[in-house]
This record gives structure tokens, C-alpha cells and sequence, in this order.
């Protein structure tokens, strides 16, 4: 089974999730408050280590462990899109403590009521993929 | 050693190793964003018959449901085995301060479970709660085109202004929620 090495990629990440805190709502909470640096150490670290990852990856073209060369499919620019997108994902991000893979993180810590906001994201990507013809992108 | 992993993680080991994911993924031939699971559940349920948004080959997507269903074992693991007993998240004072203001009891657990836990199923206004948040956080990870993953980690490492944009996004909506709305809501 190729795709054994992703559950457990995923499953080194919802421990990661757990032990950091940053699946955890109380911590979301502290974050848009700006009362701790903890939520910003670990996002600011990981992409300070991202970039040069990434700059390193594009500059000396390395390739997978399949021998594919790494690609990165960038975004087109657009305001509307991504600043009304992310609004709507803030809003939600605080309402809940919780993006879509801490949702599941804490599924597994037993906090039930996020199988509930699971299935309603679900829904709301259903909403938006009905009506994105609507929407300003 | 298994002291050290059963305390909460400083940020700089969690920085890291969230790095870390982010480049086993690239070696694999993968990106990483989360909320894409999102669009592909919608799609094996059958949402390419309602719309053309969901008419894709799911199953190249696959790998990512074995990555959601992995963040699910990794929360039961950290939870039942990797923490200390009566473990409650220790937030700053400043916060339980804010919360208790607005009517939260003092932090106990990962969650508040009154409105997290099975409890908040038998709750109404706990249940409008969960079922709106999820709905703001499907419909705006896929306007925006990925969430904290694929956007704040993944497209800033890219330098990608489009990522920058929607993480500013992010913050607006988080910030209006914690400190708009959050005083009428609770």
C-alpha cells in the first residue's frame, strides 16, 4: 500500500498537532488575543524554515523519492478571492479553535462536538463549489 | 527522555518538526494542505453531480484522506498516551482573564468540553455554534484556496503574495470574531 507512508506522515502530524498546542482552542484563543508567542513561534519558525527549504528545492531543481522533479504550482494573484476567502476562514478558525486539520486532531482527543464542525465544513465546501460561479475571484 | 515528550512541546521543537511534515511531503511528490480533504470528500459523496467544482479524479487525491485519517490517530495517541495526568493547556493569565469575563470556567483539558465535548451535542446554542464554524471554515478554505497548511506554512515558504493575502485574511476574520463577535456570541 503506496499511500501506508502518508497515515503515518499524518499521524506523526496530528501528534505534532497535540504536543504543540496548537490544536487546541484555548490556545487559539490566546493567539488572536496576541497574549503569547507561542502560536506565533511555531508558524514563524516553520516557515522560516520553509523558505530557504523551498528556495533550496527550486534553485538546485531537486527531484522526489520517485525521481519527479518538485514542483510548486503557484497561486494567481487575486484580492478579492483571497482576502474574503480568509476572512471567512478566520472567522470560523476562531469561532471554532480549531482549522481543518486540528478539527480532526481533536476528533481523536475525544472532543466529539468537532465531528459536528467536521461535517459542516464538508458542507460548506459543498456551498461554495455550488455558488463559486457567483463569487468575485 | 519520555519525560520530555510527555510535557507539552516548546513552540521552537513544534516550529520545527511541523517543518519537518512539510518536507516529507515535498520528498513524496506531495504538497501539504489540509483543507483540500475538504473538496475531495465532497467529490466521493458525489458532489460532481451537483457541481462541476467537484468533477475531478478524487482518488489522485487519496493520499491526503490516509494524511486527515493519520491527524485523527496522532490526536487519540498525544491524548491517551504522550501526556501528563490532569494535563489542562497553560494558557497565559491574560486569557482565562478574558474568557472568564465572557463566561468561560477556567481552562480544563485541550477544549472548553461544555462546548467541544459530547456534552455540546445536547446543547443548542453549543450545536449552532459548531455547525456555523465548520460551514465559515469549508466555504472559506476553499474561496481562499487552502487554510493555515496549505496557505500560512506551504505558500509563504513559496513566497507566494497570494498566500500572504489570505493569511492576512485569516487574521481579520480571527481578530473580528475574538473580539467583535465572541462579546455578543457567548
Amino acid at each position: 500500500m503506496k499511500n501506508i507512508k502518508f497515515l503515518i506522515v499524518g499521524t506523526l502530524f496530528g501528534i505534532i498537532m497535540f504536543k504543540s498546542e496548537a490544536a487546541s482552542w484555548y490556545r487559539i484563543q490566546e493567539m488572536f488575543r496576541f497574549q503569547a508567542f507561542h502560536m506565533y513561534g511555531i508558524i514563524g519558525l516553520a516557515v522560516a524554515i520553509g523558505i530557504p527549504v523551498v528556495a533550496i528545492i527550486k534553485a538546485k531543481q531537486l527531484k522526489d523519492y520517485s525521481g519527479q522533479k518538485i514542483v510548486f504550482k503557484s497561486k494567481s494573484w487575486s484580492i478579492p478571492r483571497y482576502l474574503i476567502g480568509g476572512t471567512i476562514f478566520g472567522l470560523g478558525w476562531a469561532l471554532s479553535g480549531a482549522c481543518p486539520g486540528p478539527i480532526v486532531v481533536n476528533m481523536g482527543v475525544g472532543y466529539l462536538g468537532y465531528a459536528v464542525v467536521l461535517v459542516s465544513a464538508v458542507l460548506g465546501t459543498l456551498l461554495y463549489g455550488v455558488i463559486r460561479d457567483k463569487l468575485p475571484h | 527522555m519520555m519525560d520530555w515528550i510527555i510535557q507539552p512541546w516548546p513552540w521552537y521543537v513544534s516550529g520545527l518538526l511541523i517543518a519537518l511534515v512539510m518536507c516529507s511531503l515535498l520528498f513524496f511528490g506531495k504538497s501539504f494542505g489540509f483543507s483540500s480533504n475538504l473538496r475531495t470528500l465532497c467529490a466521493m459523496c458525489g458532489a460532481d453531480k451537483i457541481a462541476p467544482f467537484f468533477n475531478f479524479n478524487w482518488k489522485e487525491q487519496s493520499w491526503n484522506l490516509f494524511f486527515l485519517v493519520g491527524a485523527g490517530i496522532g490526536g487519540y495517541i498525544g491524548a491517551t498516551f504522550l501526556s501528563p495526568e490532569g494535563y489542562t493547556v497553560a494558557i497565559s493569565e491574560e486569557t482565562i482573564a478574558d474568557l472568564a469575563v465572557l463566561g468561560f470556567a477556567q481552562p480544563n483539558g485541550y477544549a472548553p468540553s461544555h462546548h467541544f465535548g459530547l456534552e455540546a451535542l445536547g446543547n443548542l446554542k453549543s450545536l449552532v455554534i459548531l455547525v456555523i464554524g465548520g460551514l465559515l471554515i469549508g466555504f472559506g478554505t476553499r474561496y481562499a484556496g487552502g487554510c493555515t497548511s496549505g496557505h500560512a506554512i506551504s505558500g509563504i515558504s513559496n513566497l507566494q503574495p497570494a498566500s500572504l493575502l489570505a493569511v492576512v485574511g485569516f487574521f481579520i476574520g480571527g481578530l473580528l470574531m475574538t473580539h467583535v463577535l465572541f462579546p455578543i456570541i457567548y
